[in-house]
């Protein structure tokens, strides 16, 4: 089996493609540097000069808009030059391979990929082809993983709760899909958290799901019991209605998070979602609007822990 | 045109021959072994002291790429592998471009094989138009042109009433039939064994079940019908052991498995190599045992290299959009040898797996050492192992997750009919 491509000979953090296989030492410190950034982003002027002179390039396979310009603002603050690419209109479609794609940006002299794709390990294929000097940062591929979502879901988590040794989490919804939901998971056992639950019809569980170190719960009231954090997954359109779920209305009775579902957590549980969100599928406005939601603080915190893994993939963090 | 080889360790795996001896080819058969080789004239002498001499392999899977995808390999390329691993025959399957449905295209197959005179190929004929499985084929003149049975290749038949009806048809003229377990549907869209490897990595997966009840669905039709069927690359425990059973009962089926997947299993993937996504998927820890235990036991009748050479770019590709397979032919014997090492197997029965075991199945009298059968050999140093390199490879495909790996069984020569077809230098 191949060396894992994301340390380098030092065991520090080349790429970051996953958080499967991060040693808790490397996720710990993403999230103290990231700690740094939150006084950048809340002076007036809100730029440090770590990546001045370097270029970032976000290559984004697949359309995004939010998880592109958080990568952008993020990639600002280090004073790092911007490229964004939608390649999904550009020359893949012209029938340009990947490779081929990656080699014609490194020759404009890159310094950071920032890459999505539909295809799981795709960042991998890339990572394994650029110069040592290049860095890939994973911004999510397929199912696979979505490393900075899932760091910052774990700094939100950190901030609130403090410590992940006491946690009990649960995950809600499309987990088969969910990239963000595998690369959580892999944070949270990394950490050390007891109880990571899952919850969800048996037609949106990947095979085996336990082994990731879960449990998993059919039933949304029983799976939310004494929670500390209920982390809830989007759901994309195409399946709300098809051989996964029959409709969105009996997805939302069942799996959706409403006020009345919610009481059976501790009073002081906290609800995150990745975004977008569908109101009234996956989650009810009351909710997401309510006490206990830090769904916005989560894209604060986002810009935080995006420019500490640049910081530290470039190796200029402090 | 005689030839002979003396001072050879000589294995018949169908008789259990393991003993120092001599062998005489005339006229592209085997006329003499022993004292009656060694006394006889010959117009070649080959002396394989400290080499074992067998029956050349006879691999039941190797895709030449001809005609229509030349660019993946050639006849040329791939003839010249299969001799340099020791193969001297070998069926193709029909999903070449245009699919091998037609008289003309197989009969113009096997006269470029027979132009190059190197292995014997056995082309397997399309079951059924293009491998739609709308239109059987013309299954009567195909035999005639010299297809040895009939196969969709991987192109399932999703149709079960004319999966029913193509077994009848050529049931009624003794045809086998050749048939890849794997059930469209439960499959479509997979790319990796739907398990803790394919979770952890996001792959959209393939279920066990997906092998298991196109099996039952084939062996229920088996029962109705009686026409022989041979199950294709089997890659999971609960596909053995229903195989096991239905021998048991008396059907007529065989089967036999890819050597990749006596070796390999899907935590071999590691950070998504493209070089590990084969069709069928390479399966759970303890799928692959069952599967190395079946070939052990008989219920797998014999190992096939599964030989689908894949251009670089194929491969340079995020896993799912990688095209499957691996080359094999060149590592057919290398890997047997390392399986039987492994689960401490004597010589000969391992070979038998690759040579008298798929010659019963292809219906040939290839694959054994004794007086009339083929002269078709291979000589080679069970010993010495050789280093796995591209350049090594003469296979136009260098797509195998053994790359860099030192395996044993360096091949001396290759002979087909009495002719020495391959001579390392």
């Amino acid at each position: 089996m191949q060396r894992n491509p994301q340390l380098n000979r030092n065991g520090e953090l080349q790429h970051l493609l996953s958080i499967d296989g991060l040693p808790r030492e490397v996720i710990e410190r993403v999230l103290a540097t990231a700690d740094s950034f939150i006084g950048v982003t809340e002076r007036e002027v809100k730029k440090v000069p770590l990546l001045r002179g370097k270029s970032v390039f976000n290559l984004f396979f697949e359309p995004s808009t939010r998880t592109r310009t958080t990568f952008e603002i993020a990639a600002k603050r280090l004073s790092a030059d911007v490229i964004n690419l939608n390649i999904a209109v550009s020359s893949q479609s012209k029938g340009e391979s990947l490779l081929d794609t990656v080699a014609n940006l490194s020759a404009m002299q890159a310094d950071i990929f920032v890459v999505r794709h539909g295809s799981a390990g795709a960042p991998y294929l890339i990572a394994r082809h650029v110069k040592p000097h290049e860095h890939v940062i994973n911004a999510g591929d397929g199912r696979h993983a979505h490393p900075t979502q899932g760091l910052l879901d774990l700094y939100t988590l950190r901030h609130y709760k403090k410590d992940f040794t006491q946690l009990t989490v649960a995950i809600v919804g499309d987990v088969l899909h969910s990239r963000v939901a595998r690369s959580l998971i892999h944070g949270l056992t990394t950490l050390g958290t007891p109880e990571v639950r899952v919850i969800g019809p048996q037609t949106l569980m990947p095979a085996g799901v336990e082994a990731l170190g879960v449990h998993v719960y059919r039933d949304m009231r029983e799976g939310l019991r004494d929670c500390d954090a209920v982390v809830m997954l989007r759901l994309q359109n195409e399946r709300m209605r098809g051989a996964l779920l029959p409709s969105a209305q009996e997805f939302f009775k069942h799996y959706g998070l409403t006020a009345d579902k919610l009481a059976a957590a501790k009073p002081d549980v906290i609800v995150m979602h990745p975004g977008p969100m569908n109101r009234g599928v996956e989650i009810d406005s009351s909710v997401a609007d309510g006490p206990h939601s830090v769904i916005l603080p989560q894209v604060t915190f986002g810009i935080a822990v995006r420019m500490a893994v640049m910081s530290m993939v470039a190796g200029v963090s402090a | 045109m005689s030839l002979r080889i003396t001072n050879a360790r000589l294995i018949d795996p169908a008789s259990g021959r393991d003993a120092m001896g001599d062998v005489l080819i005339e006229k592209g058969r085997i006329a003499a072994l022993d004292g009656d080789a060694r006394a006889a004239r010959a117009e070649r002498t080959l002396d394989a002291a400290g080499r074992v001499v067998a029956p050349g392999l006879v691999d039941l899977a190797a895709r030449l790429r001809e005609p229509g995808e030349e660019y993946k390999a050639t006849l040329e390329s791939e003839m010249d592998a299969a001799v340099a691993g020791g193969v001297t025959s070998l069926a193709c399957p029909p999903d070449t471009d245009p699919p091998l449905d037609e008289p003309g295209l197989v009969d113009m197959l096997r006269r470029r094989a027979r132009a190059l005179a190197r292995a014997r190929l056995y082309p397997i004929g399309a079951l059924t138009v293009k491998l739609q499985g709308e239109t059987l084929t013309e299954m009567g003149e195909l035999s005639e042109s010299g297809c040895v049975a009939f196969s969709q290749a991987n192109v399932p038949l999703q149709d079960t009433q004319m999966l029913w009806r193509a077994l009848q048809y050529a049931g009624s003229f003794g045809f086998a039939v050749w048939l890849r377990p794997a059930e469209p549907w439960l499959s479509r869209g997979g790319v990796a064994h739907d398990g803790e490897v394919a979770t952890r990595l996001g792959l959209p997966g393939i279920p066990s079940f997906a092998e298991t009840i196109a099996i039952c669905t084939i062996l229920e039709i088996v029962r109705a019908t009686g026409t022989r069927v041979h199950l294709c690359r089997l890659s999971s425990e609960a596909g053995v052991a229903m195989v096991r059973a239905a021998k048991r009962e008396g059907l007529p089926v065989s089967c036999d498995v890819g050597v990749h997947h006596l070796h390999l299993c899907d935590i071999d993937i590691g950070y998504f190599d493209s070089l590990c996504r084969l069709d069928p998927p390479l399966r759970a820890q303890r799928d692959r045992e069952a599967l190395s235990a079946g070939v052990a036991d008989g219920t797998i009748d014999c190992v096939c290299s599964d030989h689908t050479p894949v251009d670089e770019d194929a491969k340079h590709q995020p896993f799912s959009e990688a095209a499957p397979g691996a080359t094999g032919l060149e590592l057919l014997l290398p890997l047997m040898l390392r399986w039987g090492a492994m689960r401490k197997r004597p010589l000969a029965q391992t070979l038998a797996r690759i040579s008298c075991d798929p010659a019963r199945i292809l219906g040939v009298r290839s694959g054994r050492i004794e007086i009339g059968a083929p002269g078709d050999l291979v000589m080679f140093d069970p010993e010495g192992s050789v280093r796995l390199t591209p350049d090594a490879l003469k296979s136009q495909g260098k797509n195998t997750p053994f790359l860099g790996y030192e395996l044993p069984g360096q091949v001396h020569a290759t002979i087909v009919a009495g002719k020495v077809v391959y001579e390392r230098e």
